[in-house]
């Protein structure tokens, strides 16, 4: 028979017993809707997960540091190095001129006192590279990113922002004062103190003498004006380097000299030209770029570490997971199945004669068993455009009730689910297929009707 | 041999189809050798359970044969694979049965299309071929009823329009009269015998009314306990 025959044929025998046949395909559409919205799910967080790692700079980010003969998790296997490179200017220049490279910039942290309406808070201070203006951790802020790399401006986390005032959005366009304990090379001193604004500056300036890296810390403030609120938090980044209170610009945190932890383990380095950088963070274009960039800037001589190995930890997960719920979606649509082997057996039972009749007419032991198939191929085709319907819709619902949860926290809106052309089309297609493996044990059964006995039935 | 009879059509040779219920053996049919001419109208008598039937469905090939040949246009229907079988009844064979056989659910027009259908005719000249069929005949008026909707009679003109849509050379009755009134059975005695005439059909019918069978058969032929016990031609 041509095809166009037997889906004709098909689609009037289902019609025929309609209430069966609706419901045995009503049990693969629940079936199929089941496996989608359970995958819709897993896609849903899986791609809200991919977004949220993709802006959060963290998967397109190398942390650069110096070898330094450290007891380090990575340098187990390797022989202490004798002199490693320094993390200085060049190397940093160096570095930002490879390819697919887009910034390198140090990082800059640290703690300190900040005065607002005279009062002192203790706090960490941290810079921000410009990159970060597009960053999804300032999505929803209030106010806005800083107007320029170096402008004088802040940026308040709100839990810091609650300290100072109750209402936190009066906050915008006041100033705060940063009092910091700027660093001051030795042959710089006197100009330094000079220019120390602070009473009692020299007393808090702790001189470090003798090596030529030496340098004295010199108290100093810093005027900077909100503006702008982060309510959730940016991504602490490698070493917590974005966790603070208070972000300022990078260009600005490098201009303040503040002194950071790592100065002094520089100091006792010994000399070098300039300044050395306890780190720096390389950001390339694409994920796809870090393990390049990377494996060049470890033959120039430093360390590095990206998380770009975790966020494939990651997607192996989130394959897990998938296949975790489609195998419990997939139960569903094999209790379905069933119902499909039933209803047809049920249908040769009851279409012996139509069976005998056909034989008689010329129909070949293939064409009872194609139409048989066809039936089959129907149900699971009508039950997997339904199914995938339903399953989008559940994952509609589950998406609308977990944001009305999140909204009365005031929380932002996540899409946790999500039925891209792929899983709906696969799903239609897997209905389709198993509804034919479902149709081979009663299509045989059929065929084999012996025509002679099925006619004799009166 | 009549005018306008070809070569044989049919020759069966020692056919037999035993049934094996338990230990009993039932010899529905054991051992019949009979040719049907080409353009030839065989009626098959005899009493009930006498093998009839069976003889019919091997001849027809719905059945195979336990033993024996059947010999169709030089081939052996008793060696002939299962498609081969279903092409044969496709392409060769039409079939009327006492029950009618239509599908209860499909207007009569769509009863008759099915035999297009199984055998892959172009839509295209679906349509006039049963019309032709149809009104061949005379109920082209009750195309779009379902049977269920139509006397017994019309019921059978419907399954014999289906039996000949396809142009088969040789048909087979098995009581096509068994369910209608003497009158009624008489009229589609009538269309067989034009068939046979006017299309050069070959006709195999099953009947236990001897005087039907005389009326309108050219030879008649007796079976009794799955034995051919008389084959003569009466005119
Ligand atoms: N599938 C079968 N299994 C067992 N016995 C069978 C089978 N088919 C037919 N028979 C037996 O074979 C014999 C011949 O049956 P058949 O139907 O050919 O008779 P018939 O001449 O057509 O009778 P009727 O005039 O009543 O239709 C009967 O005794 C019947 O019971
Ligand atoms: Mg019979």
């Amino acid at each position: 028979m041509k095809p166009s025959d037997l889906g004709e044929l098909a689609l009037r025998n289902l019609r025929e017993a309609v209430l069966r046949n609706a419901l045995t395909t009503l049990g693969v559409a629940v079936g199929v809707a089941s496996l989608v919205a359970m995958l819709s799910l897993g896609v849903g967080l899986q791609q809200f997960t991919n977004r949220r790692l993709a802006t959060s700079g963290l998967f397109n980010a190398i942390f650069i540091s110096p070898l330094t003969n450290f007891g380090g998790f990575e340098r187990r296997n390797q022989a202490p190095v004798a002199h490693p490179r320094p993390l200085d200017e060049a190397a940093r220049k160096e570095i930002a001129a490879l390819a697919n490279v887009v910034e390198v910039y140090p990082q800059i942290r640290f703690l300190t006192e900040l005065r607002y309406h005279d009062i002192p808070y203790t706090t960490a201070v941290s810079g921000l590279p410009e990159s970060d203006r597009n960053d999804s951790a300032f999505d929803g802020m209030e106010g806005r990113f800083f107007s320029s790399p170096g402008a004088d401006e802040a940026v308040l986390q709100i839990r810091f922002a609650r300290q100072l005032s109750r209402d936190p959005a009066s906050l915008l366009g006041q100033t705060l004062v940063l009092h910091y304990a700027a660093r001051v090379p030795l042959n710089a001193q006197t100009a330094a103190s000079d220019a120390g604004a602070a009473p009692g500056g020299k007393a808090g300036a702790a001189a470090t003498t003798g090596a030529a890296g030496g340098f004295s810390v010199v108290p100093r403030e810093q005027p900077l004006r909100i503006v702008g609120i982060v309510s959730s938090e940016p991504e602490a980044g490698f070493g917590g380097f974005r966790g603070g209170s208070v972000f300022i610009p990078l260009a600005l945190a490098q201009t303040l000299e503040a002194t950071q932890v790592s100065d002094l383990r520089q100091v006792l380095q010994g000399p070098s030209e300039g300044r050395d950088y306890a780190s720096l963070i390389a950001r390339v274009k694409g994920s796809g770029d870090v393990a390049a960039a990377e494996d060049q800037i470890k033959q120039m001589g430093f360390r590095t570490f990206s998380l770009f190995d975790a966020s494939r930890n990651l997607q192996l997960l989130f394959a897990l997971l998938d296949l975790l719920l489609g195998i419990f979606g997939s139960l569903a649509l094999a209790v379905a199945t069933l119902g499909i082997v039933n209803t047809l057996v049920m249908a040769i039972l009851e279409r012996r004669r139509e069976i005998g009749v056909l034989k008689a007419l010329g129909a070949a032991d293939g064409d009872v068993k194609q139409l048989f198939f066809a039936e089959a191929g129907v149900m699971g085709a009508i039950g997997g455009v339904a199914g995938v319907a339903m399953g989008w819709f559940i994952g509609r619902m589950l998406t609308w009730g977990t944001n009305f949860y999140l909204h009365r926290r005031a929380l932002p809106s996540v899409n946790v689910s999500a039925v891209p052309w792929w899983l709906a089309l696969g799903a239609i297609a897997f209905a389709i297929g198993v509804s034919l493996v479902a149709g081979i044990y009663p299509a045989a059964r059929a065929a084999r009707l012996n025509p002679v006995e099925a006619l004799r039935y009166e | 041999m009549k005018a306008g009879q070809e070569a044989v059509a049919i020759r069966a040779e020692q056919v037999s189809r035993h049934f094996s219920l338990g230990k009993t053996v039932i010899r529905a049919v054991d051992g019949v050798t009979i040719e049907v001419a080409g353009g030839e109208f065989l009626a098959l008598l005899g009493s009930s359970g006498s093998g009839k039937s069976t003889l019919l469905n091997l001849l027809a090939g719905l059945d195979r044969p336990t033993a024996g040949a059947i010999f169709v246009d030089s081939r052996n229907l008793a060696e002939m694979s299962s498609l081969d079988l279903a092409r044969y009844r496709s392409r060769t064979v039409g079939m009327v049965f006492q029950a009618f056989n239509l599908l209860p659910r499909m207007t009569l027009e769509e009863n008759v299309e099915l035999p297009l259908r199984l055998a892959e005719v172009d839509r295209g000249e679906r349509e006039a071929r049963v019309r032709e069929a149809l009104e061949r005949v005379g109920l082209g008026k009750r195309a779009a009823h379902r049977p269920g909707e139509v006397s017994g009679g019309e019921q059978q003109r419907a399954a014999l329009a289906r039996a000949l849509v396809n142009r088969p050379s040789i048909l087979f009755a098995d009581e096509p009269t068994g369910n209608l009134d003497s009158k009624t059975g008489t009229e589609i005695l009538e269309l067989l015998g034009e068939f046979n005439r006017a299309l050069g059909m070959t006709m195999v019918m099953v009947t236990h009314e001897a005087q039907l069978a005389e009326r309108f058969a050219h030879r008649v032929a007796t079976l009794a306990d799955g034995k051919l016990a008389a084959d003569g031609a009466k005119r």
